[in-house]
């Protein structure tokens, strides 16, 4: 393997800003902890659409939508549409093309995704003449468990290291034009494979790609954990960022209170019967536009690292014994 | 490489979260012999209309198929066999379940493609090993026993 060049780990976008976000979620989402912080919580999980992939659709729309309203851009202002999804050839991201009529890059990082679009969004708008970009990333609950698991009414235990799939759309708004959150440093991910093999516990198998890009990010940019009020992880949950917690104190990295992760918090895991956490690409990406994007305009945090971590498996891979190769990437942001 | 593989198999066992044993054993036990039971009344419904044990078995199965069929349509069956999982699962009602939990969800993708092509989904493989055993045993019970 070649030789770590540190210094060139993470990439640093020039005058990026976030200028606004938004965030639509399913019910089970709006009833747990975070509900309040949210811009639109549907009722139900769409069933007044023909299926649940055009509910993703319609989720990832609205979270769009309300984007744009706050920036005050109107879609002509926008030069290019950066996004994924779970759902195979990600349809919900494609297929919603079709009505902004932008420019788009569609992607796929697992529940990765949002993060991989804010730091490429934010390369394209610092280095080119794009301007005004818009980043995104949903996932739909039901839509997720008849690609990945069942059929939804088929009875079977969920073990406890299960996720359950946010369905949850997260859009934000990067421009050239000053906003209340700056983009400061993109670190991509290395793909890791510990060897995790059950797609039942994508946590733990996540939790030492989480590990390698945080510290690959603290490294280049030399800082610590403390210089952070907060490192937020993707959908490790409550037992991959337990992992997280032992590789980070065994390399000699010690997290304190800063370090939270987008699944725990997304759901009550004593009422809501979530088992591990949330998980799915609208996960990171709606509690980043909601409740962490927020925080950093109220001011109450200064400097935030958000990691989303994605598990890059398939049903294919894994029926065929394959172990679970996984990526994170962070994107450090500051409030302004 | 090797050395990280290691070392995520040991820590991952290590912190595992225990899955509640003894709580899934006795909720399988209970539910499980209750759908049972129920069945067992059934049976014995049909044998007080004057059929024989062995003639009331097919018209018991039907019956608990549709049970089955009904609760899954009702959003129930799930729920139960949460609590219950082989519990659930094992008897006919789950046979049922299986079925049925397949043929809702894919309608969306049309009779033939959808429901059609789908609804074996998860029934397919004890179909398949299930018509296999009954072919092994009836064959050992032919040699041992002379009767076919």
């Amino acid at each position: 393997m070649a030789k770590e060049r540190s210094s060139s780990a993470t990439l640093l976008p020039q005058g990026v800003y976030i200028v606004s976000t938004g965030s639509v979620v399913g019910p089970k989402e709006g009833e747990g902890p975070l509900g309040t912080a949210f811009d639109r919580v549907w009722p139900d999980e769409g069933k007044r659409f023909s299926s649940y992939e055009k509910a993703e659709q319609q989720l990832l729309n609205e979270a769009y939508e309300v984007a744009l309203e706050k920036s005050g851009f109107d879609w002509s202002d926008i030069d290019l549409v950066l996004g994924g999804d779970l759902l195979d050839q990600t349809i919900s991201t494609n297929f919603t093309g079709r009505q902004h009529q932008r420019p788009l890059l569609g992607l796929f990082a697992a529940c990765a995704t949002f993060t991989e679009a804010l730091g490429l969004g934010s390369m394209l708008v610092s280095g080119s003449n794009a301007r005004d970009v818009i980043v995104s990333a949903s996932s739909h609950h039901l839509t997720a468990e008849r690609q990945f698991r069942f059929p939804l009414e088929l009875g079977y235990q969920r073990p406890p290291t299960a996720a359950w799939t946010a369905t949850a759309a997260g859009a934000a708004v990067l421009s050239k034009d000053a906003g209340p959150i700056q983009v400061r440093a993109v670190t991509f991910g290395r793909v890791i494979d510990a060897g995790g093999r059950d797609p039942n516990d994508m946590g733990s198998a996540m939790a030492p790609a989480a590990f390698d890009t945080i510290y690959r990010h603290l490294a280049s940019t030399r800082t610590r954990t403390c210089d952070y009020d907060a490192i937020v992880t993707g959908d490790l949950g409550y037992f991959g960022l337990d992992m997280l917690k032992v590789y980070a104190q065994e390399s000699g990295l010690i997290f304190g209170v800063e370090l939270q992760d987008c699944g725990r918090l997304l759901y009550d895991p004593t009422t809501q019967d979530t088992h591990n956490g949330g998980s799915g690409p609208g996960c990171s990406a709606c509690v980043f536009a909601g409740p962490l994007a927020n925080r950093l305009v109220r001011g109450d945090w200064g400097r935030l690292l958000l990691v989303a971590t994605g598990a890059l498996f398939s049903p294919t891979t894994y029926q065929q014994g394959e172990t679970i190769p996984c990526i994170a990437h962070a994107v450090e942001l500051v409030a302004v | 490489m090797g050395l990280q593989q290691t070392r995520y198999q040991q820590l991952s066992k290590e912190k595992m979260p225990k899955r509640p044993v003894l709580r899934n054993l006795l909720w399988a036990f209970m539910i499980g012999g209750a759908i049972c039971l129920a069945g067992q009344f059934v049976q014995l419904f049909f044998m007080h209309q004057g059929m024989s044990v062995k003639e009331a078995a097919s018209p018991t199965t039907v019956v608990m198929v549709g049970i089955g069929a009904v609760l899954t349509g009702a959003g129930l069956y799930d729920r139960l066999v949460k609590r219950a999982g082989m519990g659930g699962t094992l008897p006919i009602t789950g046979f049922a379940n299986a079925m049925v939990a397949p043929a809702m969800e894919f309608r969306a993708e049309g009779l033939i493609m959808g429901v059609g092509a789908r609804l074996f989904t998860v029934a397919g493989p004890v179909l398949a090993y299930g018509m296999a055993a009954a072919f092994v045993v009836s064959a050992v019970r032919y040699l041992v026993t002379g009767v076919a």
